[in-house]
C-alpha cells in the first residue's frame, strides 16, 4: 500500500436548519495515497461535495462536525489553525469547482485573479517581481492548454467560453495544488465534447505532475478511464470501495449493481429502468442502512442497524449485511 | 465574443451609452453639474455677493421679483437669487461631508458582518444598525441637534450618525449572498486571507449599488439638512442656507411669497437632480441583457 496522503475516518457532518438537524454525512471513510487517482460516484445530493468541502474546510457556517478525523500529511485538518490551513491551501491542495463561471470573480480580469494566486503559491519565501509572476501565470495557462495566454490574462471571465473558463480554473488550481487536486464534477456544466477534452487534459496534467487526485462525478463513464480506485456514495455513506476494474466486473452492493445497470448502452436494450425511489430525507433518516428503503433485498434487520464496511479481499470493501447473497 | 475595445480598461463610451439611454439621467447630471458650478463660483456668478453675509438695506426690503432682483429681495433687502446660489454651497457641503463620513465605516461594517454571517460579529453589528434604523431618521437627527448647540457642523455630525446603518445593511445583504459564491470559496481554498476576501473579492462586487445609493442619498441628505435648518437646528442666520431661508420667509407668507417659495423650489430641483442622476448611475451598473 502506498503512503497515505489523505485519510478521512468515520466523518460525520450535520447541518443545523430551521426544521432540525440534517444528518448528511454518516461515517464516511476514504483514503488517498500519494499520486493515487481516486474517484467518488453517487447520485446528486448524496454528500460527495459535502465530503470534499469538509476536507477543504469550506463547509457552510451552519455545518457541524460531531465526529470523525481528516488526516492530511500528518496534520489533523479539522483541528488545524487558520494560518496553518492557509499555508496548506496555498502550497499543497486545491479544488476545481463544478461551475467555472461561478468560480471566477466577475469583476476582475483573469490575469489579476491568477497572478494573485501565483504570488502567494509559487513564491512563498521571496517577493517576486511582476515579470516573474506573469511568466509563471502564462506558463500555467499554457499547461492548461489555453491558446494565446497573454490575451486570456487580459480578459474578463465573461469574455471567455465555458471550456476556456474551466481551463482557467484548472490553471489556477495547479498553482497551489502541489500534492492533492480535488475535481468536483469538472465537466458537468460543459457540453459533452468539451467535457471529454477537459477530462483528458486533467488526466494528462495529473500524471505529468504526479498529483494525487479525487475526482467526483455522477457520470460513471467519465471516471472509468481515469481513476484506479473508486468509492460509491449513497445518502451520506460510503457503500462500496474497490479498485476500478474490480468494481465494474464484480459490483457487490445492491446500490452499485443498480447504478451500473442504469447506464444506457449504445448497443441497444432500450432505456434502463433505473432505481426506484429517491434519497431519503436527511432530516428524518433513521439508524438503519440508508439504502434499505430502496433495496429489493432488504430484510427487517437492515432497517434497524447500519451495516459496517466488510472487507472482502482485493481492497474491496462493502457496507451491506447481505453482500454474499445478492 | 465581445469586441476587442472592451478589453483591458473601463469602457467609457459603453458606460455613457447605458447612462444616457434614459434622457432624464442626462437632465439630472446637468442639474447637478450646474448646481456644483454655481456653488463653486458663487462669488463670480451672482450680482450681489455681499448679500450672502451680514447685510442690511431696508429701503429695498421685500421687493417682489423684478429685473434687478429676479427672485425679489427678503426682509433685510438682500437679493434672494444671490443667497440661493450661496445656499447651494451649504447644501453640497452637507452632502459631501456626510457621505464621506458615512460611507466608509458603513460599508466596512456591512462587509465584515456579511463575511462572518451568522456569528457574533454579525449579530453585534447588524443589531446595532437595527436600533439606529428603528428610529425615524429626522427624529433622531432632531434630538441629537437639540442637545448640541445648533450649527452647520453639528447638523452634519447628527445626520452622519444616523446614516451609516443604511450602507451597512445594503452591503450586508450583498456580501452575505456573495459569501457562499463559488468564487469566494475558490479564493478560500487558494489560501486567501479574510482581508483579501473581504476587500478584493467581495467589495468590488458591491461597488455598483454603493455608488448608486450614494448619488440617491446626496439628495436625501440635503433634504434632511434643510429640514434641520428649517426648524432652526442647522445653519444659523445670516448663513445663506436654503432651509433657513424657507423658514425665514415662511413668516411672511402669503404676501411676500418669493422669499420662501424660490428657495423651496430650488431644494426640490437639487433633490430631483440627484435622484435622476442616481437612476442613471444604476442603469450604468446594471448588467446588459445579453
Amino acid at each position: 500500500m502506498a503512503e497515505q496522503l489523505l485519510e478521512v475516518n468515520d466523518l460525520c457532518v450535520n447541518y443545523k436548519v430551521y426544521e432540525g438537524l440534517l444528518r448528511v454525512l454518516n461515517g464516511v471513510s476514504l483514503s488517498v495515497g500519494s499520486k493515487e487517482k481516486v474517484g467518488i460516484i453517487g447520485e446528486s445530493g448524496c454528500g460527495k461535495t459535502t465530503t470534499m468541502k469538509a476536507v477543504m474546510r469550506i463547509l457552510a457556517t451552519n455545518a457541524v462536525v460531531p465526529s470523525g478525523t481528516i488526516a492530511y500529511k500528518s496534520n489533523d485538518l479539522l483541528k488545524l489553525g487558520r494560518q496553518e490551513l492557509m499555508r496548506l491551501h496555498r502550497t499543497s491542495m486545491s479544488m476545481i469547482f463544478q461551475d467555472p463561471t461561478a468560480a471566477l470573480n466577475p469583476v476582475f480580469k483573469v490575469g489579476e485573479q491568477l497572478k494573485d494566486i501565483v504570488r502567494y503559491s509559487e513564491f512563498t519565501s521571496n517577493a517576486p517581481t511582476k515579470q516573474e509572476v506573469k511568466t509563471k501565470a502564462v506558463e500555467l495557462l499554457k499547461s492548461a492548454a489555453l491558446p494565446e495566454p497573454e490575451r486570456i490574462l487580459d480578459s474578463y471571465p465573461f469574455q471567455l467560453s465555458g471550456g476556456m473558463r474551466q481551463r482557467v480554473c484548472i490553471a489556477m488550481s495547479l498553482a497551489s495544488a502541489k500534492d492533492l487536486l480535488i475535481a468536483d464534477e469538472p465537466g458537468t456544466s460543459l457540453d459533452v465534447t468539451i467535457e471529454d477534452q477537459i477530462m483528458r487534459l486533467l488526466k494528462q496534467i495529473v500524471e505529468d505532475r504526479g498529483l494525487s487526485v479525487i475526482l467526483i462525478s455522477h457520470s460513471i463513464g467519465a471516471v472509468k478511464g481515469f481513476v484506479t480506485k473508486l468509492y460509491v456514495m449513497y445518502a451520506g455513506t460510503m457503500v462500496e470501495e474497490a479498485p476500478t476494474d474490480e468494481l465494474f466486473s464484480n459490483p457487490v452492493h445492491p446500490y452499485t449493481q443498480n447504478l451500473l445497470k442504469a447506464v444506457p448502452k449504445l448497443t441497444g436494450g432500450g432505456v434502463p429502468e433505473g432505481i426506484a425511489g429517491r434519497i431519503p430525507s436527511y432530516l428524518t433518516i433513521g439508524d438503519g442502512c440508508r439504502f434499505a428503503s430502496r433495496c429489493r433485498s432488504a430484510k427487517e434487520s437492515c432497517h434497524v442497524h447500519a451495516p459496517p464496511a466488510f472487507d472482502i479481499g482485493n481492497g474491496h470493501r462493502v457496507a451491506c449485511f447481505h453482500y454474499g447473497d445478492i | 465574443m465581445r469586441r476587442a475595445t472592451s478589453h483591458g480598461r473601463f469602457d467609457y463610451r459603453k458606460s455613457w451609452h447605458k447612462f444616457s439611454r434614459n434622457y432624464l439621467s442626462v437632465v439630472g447630471l446637468g442639474v447637478v453639474l450646474l448646481v456644483a458650478f454655481l456653488a463653486i463660483f458663487a462669488s463670480y456668478v451672482t450680482l450681489y455677493p455681499s448679500h450672502a453675509e451680514f447685510y442690511v438695506n431696508f429701503p429695498e426690503a421685500r421687493e417682489p421679483p423684478n429685473w434687478a432682483h429676479l427672485f425679489g429681495t427678503d426682509q433685510f433687502g438682500r437679493d434672494v437669487l444671490t443667497r440661493i446660489v450661496f445656499g447651494f454651497r451649504y447644501s453640497l457641503m452637507m452632502a459631501i461631508v456626510v457621505l464621506s463620513l458615512v460611507v466608509a465605516p458603513g460599508v466596512v461594517l456591512g462587509l465584515v458582518a456579511g463575511y462572518y454571517r451568522g456569528g457574533k460579529v454579525d449579530m453585534a453589528i447588524m443589531r446595532t444598525a437595527d436600533i439606529f434604523l428603528a428610529v425615524p431618521p429626522l427624529v433622531l437627527a432632531l434630538s441629537i441637534c437639540s442637545v448640541l448647540t445648533p450649527s452647520v457642523f453639528n447638523a452634519m455630525m447628527a445626520v452622519s450618525l444616523m446614516w451609516w446603518p443604511w450602507y451597512t445593511r445594503l452591503v450586508y445583504s450583498i456580501a452575505s449572498s456573495l459569501r457562499n459564491e463559488a468564487f469566494v470559496q475558490a479564493a478560500e481554498i487558494a489560501g486567501a486571507s479574510p482581508f483579501h476576501i473581504i476587500f478584493r473579492e467581495i467589495l468590488p462586487n458591491c461597488l455598483g449599488p454603493i455608488l448608486t445609493k450614494m448619488t440617491l442619498d446626496a439628495g436625501w441628505v440635503i433634504l434632511i439638512g434643510a429640514s434641520l435648518s428649517f426648524v432652526g437646528l442647522g445653519a444659523q442666520p445670516p448663513t445663506p442656507d436654503l432651509g433657513t431661508m424657507v423658514s425665514d420667509g415662511a413668516k411672511l407668507l402669503p404676501e411676500q411669497w418669493w422669499i420662501s417659495i424660490f428657495p423651496a423650489l430650488t431644494i426640490v430641483l437639487v433633490i430631483l437632480g440627484f435622484n435622476l442622476l442616481g437612476d442613471g448611475v444604476r442603469d450604468m451598473f446594471s448588467a446588459e441583457t445579453v
